[in-house]
């Protein structure tokens, strides 16, 4: 029999029995719904887990350090970053190592851990803190996205965040802060060439320069305003920005060329070459999944890399098996579902008995009604599967408003606990689908074997 | 009506001079019943010539049935052969006996066994969709086999709204859209008054009359078969007792 007359005449036996097939449908249904229901909390709460983590700057970042670090004391001058990166001459960490990342398929920025000392000057009144740089990839992490005010209006803005409890200590309204201005007092590092030593008025300016490695350090200032500020530290662990209390867009804190840590670093190692060189980059990716490609390319280059993507791997595995089990739960409501439509179909054969009797007179095969008992069961699959889809993104609906409710009483933001992606939707109805088709197995084979004499023979 | 100038054989001769469609030769049937095995039909050899209206004459449990359902492949026989067009059913698989009573067997029951769900219209399509027959042709042909046994007008009715004369005339249209050789007719009258039952019997030899189709009919009714066949085969505890060829003017 032709497919379209098959579904026509299964179409139409579904129909004649509605009640009947109706509740075995809706058994699917609720088989599938509660398996999608179930499996849309898991994938929600993964969802949510992996984005808050996303946000956190941890896993999507890497923390590169020149392999110089991990050298004994007593080593010579950098090598040029033209040479190979050999054991004997690493590579440093500078300005063209950090265009090179940043040239690195899926990286999205490259920057430096720009973290100094500052007196903050306002109101008359002076605060030491510390002033962190912050990269412009940083806006859409979760400890911005609860600011007072608003994020830097662009990566060169000469704007200021400021950690609450800073700003708690600047003014007892510390909303009323956003839009002020906070002068920055800070040390910058300068580097001398030999020329500018040589135009040091006597010779002991002279020697003092020379012996310091061409580095002087200068007083300086700097006013900024203040746009935003943030209730929690936008620390992110290793290489984040802990400690922090002042934010400044970290092109703006660059440019300051405030005395950093390293500076003392490279002096004593004889470094001041003209070059700067930085203690540590951190590499913003795209996705946590390139960390491991990007990590590869920068160690291939001769580099420190590190990440926290284990942490994150043996996160996956935690929801792998929470989604297993949810899974488990849903899979047994679908087939006590499917025990019903083995039910069913064996009632329908009991009944039909004369029908499949009379068609098999007619000249169908043994196939034919074979097909017809599967594609009743394959129908009332794809209907349950369909139903229950419905169903279950409707139970995830109700989950995620009523955890909206409590979380609001909480005075928590609102989040997205069920979740239901179109491949899972597809596959509980493909799943669906199967199942029906294997319950639909046995009635199929039963009806098919049928004697037409016997099923013929008057009742 | 349409037997009026129709030339048949006289006499007792268990050979009909046409051409042979159905040769059936020492063919049993066994049942199994608990501990004892039943013999419906009991070595039983018989030769049906193309477009005879042959009447199987018996009383119940003689076995006549039983020859029946295995003329028409619905089932095998425990030993024997029976040739239909060069072709032994009984060495046939399921799938060919289906494909046999598909493109070479109607088939007209006791009652009538027109399915409830479908219209008298989707009943008689049910051979051609089995047959994977264009839509178009189906219901072409449908028309035509309802305008044979006059119920074009009842084509959209579902069995339960129709008479039992009516039932089974449906049921005479859906064994012949196939456009078989044979046509197998269970006690077609079984379930119907006499007259009905008379009329369904004028219908069928019009049928055979214009179609030229064999026609064999298994009925109690010894006056029936006088009437409208043109042989009777008789059959007692599944062996055949006697067969004779009716005069063309018994048939009138």
């Amino acid at each position: 029999m032709k497919l379209r007359d098959l579904s026509e005449l299964a179409a139409r036996n579904l129909r004649e029995a509605i009640l009947r097939n109706s509740l075995t449908t809706l058994g699917v249904a609720v088989g599938v719904a509660s398996l999608v229901a179930m499996l849309s909390l898991g994938v929600g709460l993964q969802t949510l887990a992996s984005d808050r983590l996303t946000k956190s700057g941890l896993f999507d970042a890497i923390f590169v350090t020149s392999r110089r670090e991990f050298r004994g004391p007593g080593s010579g001058p950098p090598a040029k970053p033209s040479a190979g990166a050999t054991k004997e001459n690493p590579k440093p960490l500078d300005d063209d190592a950090r265009q090179h990342f940043a040239a690195l398929p899926n990286v999205v920025d490259v920057y430096p851990q720009i973290r100094f000392f500052t007196d903050v000057r306002f109101d008359g009144n002076t605060h030491a803190t510390n002033v962190l740089g912050v990269p412009e990839s940083s806006r859409s992490m979760s400890a911005f996205s609860g600011i007072t005010g608003q994020y830097f209006s662009s990566p060169t803005a000469e704007e200021a965040i400021l950690q609450m409890d800073f700003a708690k200590d600047l003014s007892p309204q510390p909303a009323s802060l956003v839009g002020k201005e906070i002068t920055l007092r800070y040390a910058e590092r300068r580097t001398l060439s030999s020329d500018e030593i040589a135009k040091e008025k006597d010779i002991d300016a002279q020697l003092d320069a020379m012996m310091s490695g061409g580095i002087s350090i200068v007083s300086r200032e700097k006013k900024l305003r203040i746009v935003g500020v943030i209730e929690s530290d936008p620390s992110a662990g290793i290489g984040g920005f802990g400690g922090g209390r002042v934010f400044l867009p970290i092109r703006v804190a660059e440019q300051l060329h405030a005395a950093q840590a390293n500076d003392v670093q490279d002096f004593v190692r004889g470094g001041g070459s003209g070059k700067p060189t930085y203690a540590a980059l951190t590499i913003r990716v795209k996705n946590p999944k390139d960390v491991l490609q990007v990590e590869d390319a920068i160690k291939k280059l001769g580099f420190n890399a590190f990440s926290l993507l284990d942490a994150a791997r043996s996160l996956r595995l935690v929801f792998t098996v929470f989604d297993l089990f949810l899974g488990l739960f849903g899979s047994l409501a679908l087939t006590v579902a499917s025990l019903g439509i083995i039910n069913t179909l064996v009632m329908a054969i009991l009944e039909r008995r004369r029908e499949i009797g009379v068609l098999k007179a007619l000249g169908a095969t043994d196939g034919d009604v074979r097909s017809l008992f599967f594609a009743e069961a394959g129908a009332m699959g794809l209907l349950g599967g369909l139903f229950g889809v419905t169903l279950g993104w409707l139970i995830g609906q109700a989950l995620t408003w009523g955890t909206t409710i409590y979380l609001r009483r909480q005075d928590l933001p609102a989040v997205k606990i069920s979740y239901v992606p179109w491949w899972l939707a597809a596959s509980a109805i493909v799943f669906a689908v199967i199942v029906s088709l294997i319950a639909g197995l046995y009635p199929a084979a039963r009806a098919a074997r049928l004697n037409p004499v016997e099923a013929l023979r008057y009742e | 009506m349409g037997a009026r100038n129709r030339i048949t054989m006289v006499g007792t001769s268990t050979m009909p001079s046409t051409q042979t469609l159905i040769h059936a030769e020492h063919v049993s049937r066994d049942y199994r019943l608990g501990e004892t095995v039943i013999r419906a039909v009991n070595d039983l050899s018989l030769e049906i010539g193309s477009g005879e209206f042959l009447a199987l004459l018996g009383s119940s449990g003689s076995g006549k049935s039983t020859l029946l359902n295995l003329m028409a492949g619905l089932d095998r026989p425990t030993s024997g052969a029976i040739h239909v067009q060069g072709k032994n059913l009984a060495a046939l698989d399921s799938q060919g006996l289906a494909r046999y009573r598909r493109e070479t067997v109607g088939m007209v029951f006791q009652s009538f066994n027109l399915l409830p769900r479908m219209t008298l219209e989707e009943n008689v399509e049910l051979p051609l969709r089995l047959a994977e027959i264009d839509r178009g042709e189906r219901s072409r042909r449908v028309a035509e086999a309802l305008e044979r046994v006059r119920l074009g007008a009842r084509s959209k009715h579902r069995p339960s709204e129709l008479s039992g004369g009516e039932q089974q005339r449906g049921a005479l249209a859906r064994a012949l859209v196939n456009q078989p050789a044979i046509l197998f007719a269970d006690e077609p009258t079984g379930n119907l008054d006499s007259s009905t039952g008379e009329q369904i019997l004028l219908l069928l030899r019009e049928i055979q009359d214009t179609l030229g189709m064999t026609i064999i009919m298994v009925t109690h009714e010894r006056p029936l078969a006088e009437r409208f066949a043109n042989r009777i085969a008789v059959l007692s505890d599944g062996k055949l007792i006697d067969q004779f060829a009716m005069q063309a003017g018994a048939r009138a």
